[in-house]
């Protein structure tokens, strides 16, 4: 490249040099545009592997087996003194009710070690279910029901096909007995997979076939309508001070220093620190979406800061110039004229400061997020878990019906994040439209 | 253009020769020409601006009258465009930014620490030499002044300011019709007669404009001279500007400023045929600038 005229005759014109370099400089630039292409395909590729990756593992579980049960709602069982009391109802022992209906399926088991394999074909939930429906409709007492209820997990695993059936009965959850009566199910038309409703329905389980993402959801958005809530609002204030109004001097030059090193600290220390200041000293109540929120937000606060400021910097010092020169104040000049124009890039370090909060699992892990909580929390300040610690929860788990469960719940995390990210493009586009 | 402005204009080519004889030589910086005007606008007495070590602004006193075009000129980096701005305090805005001395506004000291800048910008509007309208439509641009100073009741009032302010500007029949149309999406001359509008809006005592024609073409700057010589009726503007040209057809005085030091302030028609100080002659012959 030294010298790119080096082969032609001396005294050669510049136009003929030129025209000797050509060939080399289309063929960099070239170059240049496949090593771009490249870069975006590989990373297309390796995001189209974890999606389909988690998908094609996922998509199942949205899905569950479902069992056909006829359970004699014999009177005696369930209310004997014929009050239909409501208290009385709860109290029925409808677990062996739904026992029994297994018994008369299949007269012939016998011995406990079978009758105990068979009692575990349908799902713990049924009982629920059972008493749910009987207390909808007391009505039904006496009579004989025919209803769906979730079959167990491993039952479930077989009909999706994660479960070998050819595989030799030592290396098989469950057993050629069962398996026998599995078929006997099917062959009845007992056993039908159906759309997993309590998937998004329920909270966590320690069932597989009983888990739902709701409570991890609900908690996950809890907790961000706190974390925006406060963040946004204080990021944008402290942006805007710090650009605007505040004094430039070594103090101010410190805390500038402080917020970008606060933007890198692991988010376990902030866990630590909501542990240590927001519940130990202030008293607020632990595995609380209120807590999770406030520790979230000391996250998200360096973040929005710092793009903000980006943001405020990029607002051309000719629109501050134009307001303060017909005499608004400062504070008319940025609140009527930079905050506006910076409002989009300020969204978009909202945005991102949001994604991550999402997704962040670890300072959660501190404050007790973390704990096994099966309830729908109703508000900010029920203890609750997040849907990255509800991945993390699941995959940890044994059962083979999990895995599904994992990528399902990656799935609505991501699906989540998309949301959030177009409310974030819609949102911007109002107000650069405005322009 | 007026017609003494026209004959500058010829003046400026063939002056080089120099038929007359300066005064004051080069080394001389004490101000020469008629720095007071009877019963003025403005009034500054000893003025300096510092920035940090470099003193940009020494010493100068200077009158602006009513109802007069005073024209700045000199070098780049002379210091004319920050005297400007100490007229309005935009200074503040600039850190490290120092300045001493007297400025009075209707005899009252508005260099004062006591003096709150946001009235006082209301008083002294500054009209900048990049056309920077607000983004937003053509009828909050004007709007915007009236509106932050209260000086208009209703939404009847305000229509009745943005329009005479358009027409004050002569922008109002080419825009009367797409008042919702951003700022920004016109040409540079309308966008700085936008800006004047938008300054007039607000009826201060005195426009300042920082070189408001130079990023416009030959029509608009026509346009926007004509428009200073209209508004000069009603307000006492001071202008900077790199054009000897300019300064010829629209101001009354001219004040030539060199190196923080202002040189000479005369008539602007004697200044430019009869420069008395060695200074002002090389700038305006052309010998440097």
């Amino acid at each position: 490249m030294t010298n790119p005229g080096k082969a032609l005759p001396e005294g050669a014109t510049s136009f003929a040099r030129i025209q000797a370099g050509m060939a080399k400089r289309r063929a960099a630039e070239r170059r240049f545009k496949m090593l771009g292409r490249l870069a975006v395909s590989v990373g297309l590729l390796f995001l189209s592997v974890l999606l389909i990756s988690i998908v094609s593992k996922g998509y199942t579980a949205f899905w569950q087996t479902q069992m056909r049960i006829d359970v004699v709602l014999a009177a005696e069982d369930i209310d004997p003194e014929g009050t239909r009391n409501a208290e009385t109802l709860r109290k029925a022992d409808y677990s062996s009710l739904i026992k029994q209906s297994m018994r008369d399926m299949f007269p012939e088991v016998s011995g406990r070690r079978d009758k105990f394999a068979l009692y575990g074909l349908v799902s713990n939930g049924a009982a629920f279910d059972l008493r749910d429906k009987v207390m909808a409709d007391p009505s039904l007492i006496g009579t004989k029901v025919s209803l769906w209820v979730p079959a167990d997990d491993d039952v479930d695993m077989l009909m999706k096909g994660h479960i070998d059936r050819n595989a030799a009965e030592d290396d098989r959850r469950i057993k050629d007995n069962v398996l026998g009566w599995i078929n006997q199910l099917e062959a009845e038309d007992r056993l039908e997979l159906r759309f997993n409703i309590d998937f998004f329905t329920k909270g966590d389980s320690r069932d597989p076939e009983l888990a739902g993402i709701r409570g991890a959801l609900m908690g996950t958005i809890f907790t961000l309508i706190v974390t925006l809530s406060l963040s946004f609002p204080l990021g944008v204030a402290a942006a805007v001070y710090l650009e605007e109004f505040a004094p430039k001097n070594k103090w101010t030059d410190l805390i500038e220093v402080n917020i970008n090193n606060l933007a890198a600290v692991p988010s376990i220390v902030f866990g630590l620190l909501g542990l240590a200041v927001f519940i130990n000293v202030f008293g607020l109540p632990r595995s609380a979406p209120l807590l999770g929120g406030l520790v979230l937000t000391l996250m998200t606060l360096p973040t929005i800061i710092i793009a903000s400021r980006a943001a405020l910097k990029s607002v051309p010092p000719s629109i501050r110039d134009a307001a303060l020169g017909i005499g608004a104040s400062p504070m008319q000049a940025t609140l009527y004229h930079v905050i506006p124009l910076a409002l989009p890039g300020m969204l978009t370090g909202t945005i991102i400061g949001m994604a991550q909060a999402l997704g962040e699992t670890a300072p959660l892990l501190m404050i007790g997020m973390v704990a096994f909580i099966a309830d729908v929390p109703q508000g900010v300040f029920d203890p609750s878990t997040a849907l990255p610690v509800q991945i993390y929860l699941w995959a940890d788990s044994p059962e083979r019906a999990y895995v599904e469960r994992t990528s399902a719940a990656i799935m609505v995390l991501l699906g989540f994040l998309a949301l959030m990210n177009l409310v974030a493009v819609l949102l911007r586009k109002r107000f650069e439209r405005r322009w | 253009m007026s017609p003494q402005g026209q004959a500058m204009a010829f003046k400026l080519d063939g002056a080089a020769g120099a038929a007359h004889v300066t005064t004051v030589g080069r080394d001389v910086r004490e101000t020469v020409g008629e720095v007071r005007v009877n019963d003025p606008r403005v009034r500054c007495t000893d003025v300096n601006v510092h920035y940090g070590d470099k003193h940009a602004i020494k010493n100068i006193s200077l009158d602006v009258g009513k109802g007069e075009v005073l024209a700045m000129i000199g070098p780049s980096g002379c210091g004319k465009s920050t005297f400007l701005r100490c007229l309005n305090r935009m200074n503040d805005t600039v850190r490290e930014c120092r300045v001493t001395g007297e400025i009075l506004l209707d005899g009252e000291d508005i260099n004062s620490r006591h003096i709150d800048v946001v009235p006082l910008r209301a008083r002294v509007a500054m009209v900048f030499q990049k056309p920077n309208p607000f983004p937003k439509s053509i009828y909050e641009n004007v709007a915007f002044g009236p509106r932050i100073h209260g000086l208009c009741e209703s939404k009847a009032d305000l229509d009745v300011v943005v329009e005479s302010s358009l027409r004050k500007a002569n922008l109002w029949d080419e825009v009367k019709d797409r008042l919702d149309d951003v700022g920004t999406g016109l040409s540079g001359g309308q966008q700085q007669r936008l800006c004047i509008a938008r300054a007039i809006a607000i009826e201060p005592e005195v426009i300042l404009m920082d070189e408001p024609c130079s990023a416009l073409d030959p029509i608009s700057t026509a346009k926007v001279e004509q428009l200073i010589e209209e508004l000069r009726q009603q307000f006492s503007i001071v202008i900077v500007t790199h054009s000897m040209q300019q300064a010829a057809r629209v101001s009354q005085r001219t004040a030539y400023f060199h190196m923080g030091d202002l040189i000479e302030v005369s008539e602007t028609d004697r200044l430019f045929i009869k420069p008395r100080h060695q200074l002002t002659e090389d700038y305006i012959t052309g010998r440097f600038g």
